[in-house]
């Protein structure tokens, strides 16, 4: 514990290196760089766990429990599994496509923790447009997505590749607007000072912003009840129907780290990053991630899965009306109240956010739909 | 209790509406002719006194000279039943009018029959093979096939 | 500028997480929407009636656990019940009331699956289904006390069953009659009022009530439509007529009627059970029938109410020891007809939920 957190303070006293040091800045790049694959591969294998012992028990069996103690090993089993299959492309793969697209996949999600802090400075690149390149940039996902489903030639792949771009087209203005609503409060776009703004935790102040971006993040990776890209019992695997391999275990790994981005975006953005008291701060963001995540397995237990066009509304809607209030409101109240009562504004936007959902819900009904054809 | 219907007083019922239509009204079910059983059978599910509604089961079989057809009517409102035969001869091209006029539940048991006896009904809008692949040649549920 | 779009034709099956078995639709599709399904039969057919008429009339029980082999022991039933109707065979009391249990217990397994896996196809990710295993585990522990199966039970025989109860079963038995209806309200708080069912299931798939009695549906299918008929009531075989119970039925018959008219028909079941376990006679589980029986030239048609619908065995004998023709009404293939009417227009993703609310068994379609 002590040790991480030692490299990590050494980090910053890299930082500050004099550009005569051989390589200059290059040493901070190459050991954050490290750092940040370690930590994505080493989450990204306890998700796997949590979740496979998590669902196991909110589903009244075992979980893995053989490879190592209480099953900590069965990723790495996984792994190897996986990395020594077979790796089929379908004969009439569009074969460039089909090779490229898990690359483009995962090679975004990665990209986004260069901006996530793991401690006051502790950032690969402390981006002044911080959440704006993590938006840019986690987008670039759906390319590598809607690419695998098309190079496949697999129409179940196809219909779900088609499935996330619509979904990922409708849910990024919900996601933005209510980060937009968060960068108002702070005043900066680096993640770096959103996290040091956070006196309060954003989701105390940002309630509303905190529930319409946990849904709309789910929608956007794919997590249940949004989990209609890949729904298991309609499309079979969708767009990762004709992996296999260690193409599929980019997938896999895509798909884990985006949940694990997510996390962390909204640990940074609402729940304070990596601030708290006696444990040290690296150890209080993976902590807060993994609650996020833990909650998120929670709703896949849970929860049926939404229609296509159920997901569409809930976007159009139920989440762009409600952050289009939400900016709104905050805008207003960042103007108006004073900065030294934030108990005012705690107060008001609970009691706003419990009266626009029960509101819209009335509005607002799904079902039916059925279409003449 | 179901009550099957008194196969007797239902043949001279339809003897009186459809002349010479009914071969034979044995203890349990009515053996009728195959040249009226459309109008039959149309007859027991339109008329309000017996009001058959209800196709419980169509099935076949074969008695080397001919193929018995066996249709088991049920009433939901009335709660009878009723058992209608008839018979059609010849192995090559037997054929038989299609119930799917009346009653939509013949569809895919006219279509096994088809499939497994090699009996045509005629008017069936889909009348293809069901359980076997299409190109198959004969009829397995017939006696000859071994 | 119009879009110029064209449909395309997906085969959902035969190899398909959501198809229960190997079942094929063709589906043509306009984007996510079903312009137009084919159900495709066959993947299982392994000509059980023609098997049937080279056997001895004891030796096709073990057949008919293989039709619907989610519920072996209703299948059981019909066979033996036609047998005992064209031989004129009588069954002892204790026999028929042990008949009525196993039957009642299979109907709660059977549906179980049914529920479970409507549930796990609307994407409730496996947990009611393993929820709904965890109960069905005791049934099925319970079947295997009295036969040594745990899934083809082959335990009715012509006139009677093949043994009488171990000891330890109406112990175990009257623990799961306490134990269930908790059980069973644990399932209705999983998903019952869940907002993201009712928006799935509600108003999806309607097959209407006179719709219903022309495809000649059965069971759960044809009760969801509301219409009141359960050949329990309609023609009680076996003791049926002793016990008092009532006959759950849907109002619209839609997907989520089907589902609440299987979960109340669990409740049924249980009441069944507990009144035949209280009137459960002493005696003789199985009456004399010779090995090799020859019954009397003539026919019968003996029908019970599976959890499927209405499973009826058409049996003509020559007076030889095998039937010259078995046939077999399989409800599961008759509720599909009305497939395409339920689907036309709906999503893909509700195909998979109304396919899914029809419970089939594809055993019992293919035979």
């Amino acid at each position: 514990m002590t040790i991480l957190n030692f490299n990590l303070n050494s980090i910053q006293y890299w930082q500050t290196l004099p550009p005569d040091w051989p390589g200059e800045f290059w040493w901070h790049w190459l050991v954050f760089t490290v750092i940040i694959i370690g930590f994505v591969l080493l989450l990204v294998m306890g998700f796997i766990y949590i979740e496979r012992r998590g669902m196991g028990r909110m589903q009244a069996r075992l979980g893995p429990n053989r490879t190592g103690p209480f099953g900590l090993l069965q990723p790495v089993a996984d792994a190897i599994k996986i990395l020594l299959k077979e790796d089929i492309v379908p004969t009439k793969a569009d074969k460039l496509v089909h090779w490229l697209a898990p690359v483009i996949a995962f090679a975004p999600v990665l990209m986004v923790f260069a901006v996530v802090p793991f401690q006051n400075g502790a950032v690969l690149a402390d981006l002044n447009i911080g959440i704006l390149y993590v938006v840019a940039i986690s987008s670039v996902t759906t390319v590598g997505i809607f690419m695998a489903g098309w190079g496949s030639s697999n129409k179940y792949s196809l219909l779900g590749a088609m499935r996330s771009v619509a979904a990922v087209v409708s849910y990024e203005i919900p996601l933005v607007l209510t980060i937009a609503s968060v960068v108002l409060i702070v005043g900066s776009l680096s993640l770096n000072q959103i996290v040091l703004a956070q006196d309060i935790p954003f989701i105390l102040l940002q309630p509303l912003g905190f529930l319409l971006y946990f849904i709309a993040g789910c929608a956007e990776i794919n997590r249940s009840p949004f989990d209609l890209f890949e729904a298991d019992s309609e499309i079979v695997a969708g767009f990762h129907t004709e992996y296999s391999g260690m193409k599929f275990a980019l997938f896999y790994l895509a798909e884990y780290a985006e949940a694990l981005a997510i996390s962390a975006i909204i640990t940074t953005l609402f729940l304070a990053g990596w601030r708290g008291p006696l444990l040290p701060p690296w150890l209080w963001f993976t902590l807060k991630v993994i609650i996020v995540f833990f909650v998120m397995v929670w709703t896949r237990t849970t929860l049926p899965r939404v229609r296509i066009d159920q997901l569409m509304a809930l976007a159009w809607k139920f989440l762009l009306p409600l952050a289009l209030i939400n900016l709104l409101i905050t805008g207003i109240e960042v103007l108006t109240l004073p900065a030294a009562l934030p108990w005012v504004m705690i107060l008001a936007n609970f009691a706003i956010m419990v009266l626009l959902v029960l509101l819209w819900s009335k509005f607002f009904r799904l079902g039916g739909g059925r279409v003449e054809v | 209790m179901t009550l099957a219907l008194s196969v007797k007083e239902i043949a001279t019922k339809i003897e009186g509406q459809f002349p010479g239509s009914v071969v034979e009204p044995s203890q349990d079910s009515l053996v009728v002719d195959r040249e009226s059983l459309f109008e039959i059978t149309q007859f027991l599910k339109t008329s309000p006194e017996f009001d058959f509604d209800y196709l419980t089961g169509i099935t076949a079989v074969d008695y080397y000279d001919y193929f018995e057809v066996v249709y088991h009517l049920a009433s939901i409102k009335h709660n009878h039943s009723l058992i209608v035969k008839t018979r059609c001869y010849g192995r090559d091209n037997p054929t038989l009018p299609s119930m799917i006029s009346l009653w939509r539940g013949a569809d895919f048991q006219e279509r096994e029959i088809y499939d497994l006896m090699g009996i045509h009904f005629e008017g069936h809008p889909n009348l293809t093979r069901i359980v076997l692949w299409q190109g198959f040649e004969e009829h397995p549920l017939r006696k000859d096939y071994w | 500028m119009a879009l110029r779009t064209e449909p395309f034709v997906l085969n959902v099956g035969p190899v398909h997480p959501s198809t229960h078995g190997v079942f094929r639709m063709r589906a043509t599709l306009d984007g996510e929407v079903i312009v137009n399904i084919e159900p495709v039969f066959g993947y299982l057919h392994r000509g059980i009636e023609k098997l049937a008429e080279e056997r001895t009339y004891s030796g096709i029980i073990p057949l008919t656990d293989r039709l619907d082999y989610l519920a072996s022991m209703s299948n059981n039933l019909a066979y033996v019940l036609a047998v005992e109707k064209l031989a004129e065979i009588e069954v002892p009391e204790r026999a028929e009331y042990l008949r009525v249990i196993m039957v009642e217990l299979q109907r709660i397994a059977s549906h179980l699956i049914g529920v479970g896996s409507f549930l796990n196809d609307c994407g409730a990710f496996f947990t009611p289904f393993l929820y709904m295993f965890r109960e069905r585990e005791k049934v099925v522990d319970m079947l295997d006390m009295v036969s040594g199966q745990r899934l083809t039970y082959n335990y009715m025989r012509i006139g009677g069953v093949s043994q009488d109860i171990p000891d330890e079963f109406l112990p175990a038995l009257d623990k799961f009659l306490k134990q269930m209806p908790g059980f069973i309200d644990e399932y209705d708080q999983l998903l019952k009022e869940n907002e993201i069912l009712l928006a799935r299931a509600k108003g999806v798939g309607i097959l209407p009530k006179e719709l219903a009695i022309n495809i000649s549906a059965s069971g759960p299918v044809l009760r969801g439509s509301g219409v009141k008929w359960d050949i329990r009531k309609a023609d009680p075989y076996s003791v049926y007529d002793r016990f008092e119970f009532d006959i759950p039925t849907g109002t619209v018959g839609d997907c989520y009627d089907r589902y609440r008219v299987r979960v109340e028909e669990m409740r049924q079941s249980l009441r069944i059970i507990k009144q035949a376990m209280e009137q459960l006679p002493p005696g003789a589980v199985r009456s004399e029938v010779p090995h090799l029986l020859r019954p009397p030239v003539g026919e019968a048609y003996g029908h019970i109410e599976s959890p499927k619908g209405e499973l009826g065995f058409y049996l003509v004998s020559d007076n030889s020891i095998a039937p010259y023709r078995c046939h077999i009404r399989a409800p599961s293939l008759i509720n599909l007809t009305a497939l395409r009417d339920m689907m036309i227009g709906w999503k893909i993703a509700d195909a998979i939920i109304i396919f899914g609310s029809i419970d089939v068994c594809m055993g019992e379609i293919d035979r």
